[in-house]
């Protein structure tokens, strides 16, 4: 900056320079986000040993009204064309020339470059075609009870509450929906099962973290051997022994909205979902009001950051805590649903494995905000989804390192390309008067 | 800031609310120029104590409720209550006596609780340190897997003459384990990367390795199919007393808690684990590299880690021939660990007492299940609720009448709150 310039700053001069020094911080994360994209032009590069034939994209499945047909890329020139278009991006983040919009852009088209180029590589010479519209189907499918996951912790750690039991909240959720959708044999009932679970688990959270000032991560690692103990000890004692009145809950139809649902590829990747994806959707939209909108968002963010300032203004900091933390339950409980509803209607003992984890990076990565905590699920469900596809294909890497692909990502994701976040001010902080 | 229930006094305890330091963790009177400079913590003995009884108490109601039997006994409780309440003895009495007499009523049943102590001891360690520098290791896990492979691979591929075969297969052990514990202290001080993020992540990533690696042919027993290693040789496997359970790595677990007790009472780096855990920037003031201590510390932890991974793989089973390597080789030590830890409220003597406390739970739930047809997983629901009971004294006191007079310290074992650096 100009701080030590003897002139006089001006608002007028301030937009107008080019020349701005960035933190080291800034600094480090450019260099780490250049060195990661070079890292993997250079795999790419590697990788095109191994690339030959055609790799063909699918772009609507077999049961698809209308036929788009396959694009087929020639691998081994498409596979060197995103490794060059890496090794640029990540140049210009090494030299340090790009900024702002173009920082973007750069990051947007090394970003489509790896997808491609991987996808690429994997699919090349292969007897099936890559299903494209599968790949984004699936990846709303999975992301889902990760926005709920992720929001639930937006509302939580927003109010100054760390939630590390997402997982134990999930669990709790998908085995209530499914003895209780067992029971009644109605969806309805098994969500609404879920929900109370949901809540049962965020009120256990609120009175520990919030009331007795238990150190919260902590708590929320018992919290999920708790939910972990509790449900797999009603598992194996009441329902595993009566599987087919206990464990056999409806599943949920997907619903397709009339008319949007009909356009070709888009159609069935958005608007053929089941409930609790249209549910996610809206609320995204309403957490993201809650919190930036209304006056209860307000307090919940200000006790969350400075809760001495919110108590002397007058807001029950106790309060809104709690109930910020009641409404992440509600939304985890949903979340925890989808698990038992969306897929087979039975629950089978740790099911979650890791989705409240992930759902928390996605928080941290999307900076304790819920659009951008949304798209990181998305990022999620993508590889999730990709790595999924690729089994079936029969691709050069086993499927046992497939699978872990997420995780790694999330890693890489974490370490790379997001560095130091700054959470909430009083996150993880009780408050004593 | 919950300073006002801190302990008042005490090196460790500044504004955040810092484990006790030393085997004598503080009450919650203030301590007074004349009074004495350590006293025997008879609430966290109590409040140890009472937490024991509440948590017993919830596993009976849930395995009441959930025994259909029993259930439909109280569907009459009131023309006949006699009924449901002896249907309900008898399924709560008869699970915790075969938990009892599996995992304290004799000889047998005592050995079995130290070897089922012993990996809990060395992970809890490890979960300790690192709760000692404001870190938490959710990932001993993962940790713990990497040793048991490596443990166990040079357990069945070298063949080395006794006593050094071990010592090697242990060695290889530790190493995996600080890899993996050394990567995450990396990523958090090079890169920022949160390590409760990093750790439970890596967890997923050893646990689809081990899955991996067990498909491959340096891994899977020559003729098998199915995911399991060869046996570890004779040489590699832990010896053990006679007729008992008690292995050698009981004894390394010990060793393990004294060398950690040394190594944070005594040393220097152990200073600046403290230090660091204590308050971060005032150690980097101090001129200590915090990044350094991350590193090493999440090393150490991942070494200890690493060594119950040892544990699972070369300690011997009931048949006296360890355990191949298999996908659930280490079982759940990683996220036992942190119970033991948070137990043994992160000093060594606390997480040996905390470990063959849950060691005992684990042997006698074993027992348990096969006696009394009581489902393993009534322990992990038991373990949570004890932790959670410890962790909060004040409710504790509030529901349990002879401990109200004594006023427990709220400080949970762990400082530093926010779920980024």
């Amino acid at each position: 900056m100009t701080a030590l310039d003897p002139a006089p700053r001006t608002d007028a001069v301030v937009p107008t320079t080019t020349e701005t020094v960035e933190s080291p911080e800034k600094r480090r994360q450019r260099l780490s986000t250049g060195v990661l994209i070079a890292v993997v032009g250079v795999l790419l590069l590697v990788s095109l040993g191994s690339t030959t034939g055609v790799a063909r994209f699918a772009l609507s499945d077999a049961f698809d009204e209308v036929q788009l047909g396959t694009v087929p890329l020639p691998g081994l020139p498409t596979v060197a064309v995103c490794a060059v278009l890496c090794l640029l991006a990540a140049a210009a983040f090494l030299s340090g020339r790009v900024h702002g919009r173009l920082a973007a852009l750069a990051a947007t088209v090394a970003g489509l470059a790896v997808v491609i180029g991987f996808l690429t590589w994997a699919a090349a010479g292969r007897d099936l075609p890559f299903p494209v519209s599968n790949q984004f189907a699936g990846t709303l499918s999975l992301a889902t009870p990760l926005v709920f996951g992720a929001l639930c912790g937006v509302m939580c750690e927003r109010a100054g509450v760390v939630n590390v039991s997402i997982e134990g909240q999930f669990l709790a959720a998908a085995f209530a929906a499914a003895v209780v959708g067992s029971v009644t044999q109605s969806v309805t009932w098994a969500i609404l099962a879920a929900v109370v679970a949901g809540v049962a688990m965020a009120a256990l959270l609120a009175v520990f973290s919030i009331n007795y000032l238990v150190n919260q991560v902590v708590l929320g690692v018992v919290l999920n051997l708790l939910a972990v103990g509790v449900t797999g000890f009603l598992f194996d004692q009441l329902v595993q022994p009566a599987a087919s009145t206990y464990n056999n809950a409806p599943v949920l139809d997907s619903i397709p909205i009339p008319g949007l649902s009909s356009i070709p590829f888009f159609g069935r990747v958005l608007f053929d979902q089941n409930i609790l994806a249209y549910i996610a959707i809206v609320a995204v939209v309403v957490v993201s009001v809650v919190l930036y909108r209304t006056t209860f968002g307000l307090r919940v963010r200000s006790v969350g950051e400075h809760p001495q300032a919110a108590d002397t203004v007058g807001i029950s900091v106790r309060g809104v805590r709690w109930s910020a933390v009641l409404f992440g339950g509600v939304l985890a409980g949903l979340g925890g649903s989808f698990f038992t509803l969306a897929s087979t209607g039975q629950f089978t003992k740790e099911f979650t494995v890791g989705n409240g984890f992930i759902a928390l990076a996605a928080l941290i990565m999307g900076r304790w905000r819920p659009v951008l905590a949304t798209v990181m699920c998305l990022f999620f469900g993508f590889v999730t989804q990709m790595a999924s596809q690729l089994q079936t294909l029969s691709t050069p890497m086993p499927s046992q390192l497939l699978l872990v692909l997420p995780y790694i990502a999330t890693i890489i994701a974490v370490a790379g390309l997001v560095g130091r976040v700054r959470p909430p001010a009083a996150d993880g902080v009780p408050y004593e008067k | 800031m919950s300073t006002a229930t801190t302990p008042p006094a005490g090196p460790g305890a500044g504004e955040e609310a810092t484990p006790p330091t030393g085997p004598a963790p503080a009450t919650g009177a203030p301590r007074t120029a004349a009074g004495p400079a350590r006293r025997f913590p008879w609430t966290d003995v109590v409040t140890t104590v009472a937490a024991f009884v509440l948590a017993f108490l919830v596993g009976a109601v849930l395995m009441i409720v959930s025994d259909s039997d029993v259930r439909s006994k109280f569907a009459y409780f009131f023309a006949r209550p006699s009924d449901a309440l002896a249907a309900s003895a008898d399924k709560v009495g008869g699970a915790y006596g075969a938990l009892l007499a599996g995992s304290l009523g004799g000889v047998g049943p005592i050995t079995e609780t130290t070897a089922q102590a012993a990996p809990l001891i060395c992970a809890g360690l490890g979960v300790a340190l690192a709760f000692r520098a404001g870190l938490f290791n959710i990932g001993g896990q993962g940790q713990a897997i990497l040793g048991a492979l490596l443990a166990a691979y040079v357990g069945f591929t070298l063949h080395l003459p006794p006593g050094l075969h071990l010592l090697v297969a242990i060695v290889a052990g530790l190493v995996g384990g600080a890899l993996w514990g050394g990567l995450v202290g990396w990523l958090k001080a090079v890169a920022g990367a949160h390590e409760v993020i990093v750790t439970i992540m890596l967890n997923y990533v050893a646990a689809g390795l081990l899955a991996y690696l067990l498909t491959t042919t340096a891994f899977q027993r020559p003729g098998r199919t199915d995911p399991i290693s060869p046996i570890v040789d004779w040489n590699a496997t832990f010896p053990r007393l006679a007729g008992t359970q008690l292995h050698l790595g009981f004894v390394v677990a010990l060793l393990a808690a004294v060398v950690v007790w040394w190594l944070l009472e005594r040393s220097t780096t152990g200073f600046a684990i403290r230090a660091v855990g204590a308050n971060p920037h005032a150690a980097a003031t101090a001129g200590m590299s915090v990044a350094r201590t991350t590193i090493i510390t999440m090393a150490l932890a991942g070494a200890l880690a690493g060594l119950a991974g040892v544990q699972a793989a070369l300690g011997p089973s009931a048949s006296g021939l360890p355990v191949p390597l298999s996908a659930g080789i280490v079982g759940s030590i990683g996220f036992d660990a942190i119970t033991v830890a948070l137990l043994g409220r992160s000093t060594p003597l606390g997480t040996v007492l905390a470990g063959l406390l849950f060691g005992a739970l684990h042997a006698g739930g074993l027992a348990m299940q096969s006696v009394a047809q009581t489902p393993l997983t009534l322990t992990t629901a038991l373990q949570a609720l004890i932790v959670l009971f410890v962790a909060a004294p004040a409710l504790v006191t509030k529901l349990v009448p002879f401990v109200r007079t004594r006023k427990a310290h709220t400080s949970g074992p762990v400082p530093q709150g926010g779920l980024a650096s």
